[in-house]
């Protein structure tokens, strides 16, 4: 299986990403495909890691797992926070921050 | 066309139909069960890639965890195919548009640039536990200590974040109902 299958695989996941990123209003799921982006981008890093031998580019991707936990925990904290005081997770009510 | 590659061509049109229907459905529970797929379906491909480590830990951490908070939020707010804020036909136009392009603009760029390199067939072990151990605790040991430090002000952070504000000079509309809430 040649490394450019992988490359363009992950290249069309994350592109499916941004795309939800840009066409969805609900935070929530802007969210999610901020996460489907993260997981395209380590699918790469362990083809290279495959293609080069190397078990630093794995230990990465499980380092960015952690990083994305903590994330997830403190967005989501951030978007109920949001939801008990507007009632609403549509990212087009909080366009100002002053309100 | 043998058996790993048939196995790779459905786990790629299955990851990204599941990708798909991440963006595509009305419904946030359908949006969260369709990327849960996807990751299985990289995990998949973290198998074929003989990462079984990374395989086990992406099911466990992002579909068994990341996703069931996910999915307690949305069921929280009672969020549902009726109550889900739409986008105007024409931007959700252009922002499909945009996503495009720029697969196209870097597809375009890596296919002249690139070289083939097919990755060998014979299984290394790279991937298990005691090798990716031995690099953790040895070479990465210092990171991994520190993201200890990460997740503790994380949790910190999300607890403080969460935490609700004392009621007297509140001005939302959520004041009044939680009122009663404290006697």
């Amino acid at each position: 299986m040649p490394i450019e299958y992988y490359v363009f695989l992950s290249l069309v996941l994350f592109c499916i990403g941004i795309a939800g990123t840009l066409m969805r209003r609900n935070a929530i799921v802007i969210f999610m495909c901020i996460e489907l982006m993260l997981n395209a981008t380590n699918l790469l890093l362990v083809a290279f890691s495959k293609m080069h031998n190397d078990p630093s580019a794995q230990i990465f991707v499980f380092f960015s797992m952690v990083v994305a936990a903590a994330e997830v925990a403190v967005g989501l904290a951030i978007i109920v926070m949001m939801y008990r005081k507007v009632h609403s997770v549509d990212v087009n009510i909080l366009n100002r921050l002053k309100h | 066309m043998d058996v790993l590659q048939t196995v790779f061509w459905i786990l790629s049109a299955l990851a990204i139909g599941c990708a798909l229907g991440v963006i595509l459905s009305r419904n946030p529970i359908n949006s969260v069960i369709f990327l849960i797929l996807t990751f299985f379906m990289i995990s998949g491909h973290y198998i074929l890639l003989n990462a079984q480590f990374l395989a086990v830990v992406n099911i466990i951490v992002y579909a068994g965890a990341i996703m069931v908070l996910f999915l307690f939020v949305i069921m929280l707010m009672n969020l549902n195919a009726d109550t889900e804020p739409q986008k105007s036909r024409l931007i959700q136009i252009a922002g499909a548009v945009s996503g495009g392009t720029l697969l196209l603009v870097v597809l375009a760029a890596l296919r002249t640039s690139m070289y083939s390199v097919p990755l060998e067939r014979q299984s290394t072990d790279i991937g298990l536990i005691q090798n990716l151990g031995q690099t953790l605790f040895t070479k990465f040991v210092l990171p991994f200590e520190i993201s200890s430090v990460l997740f503790l002000s994380a949790m910190i952070g999300a607890v403080v974040i969460g935490k609700r504000e004392p009621a007297s000079g509140e001005e939302t509309p959520g004041a009044a109902l939680r009122q009663p809430n404290q006697n």
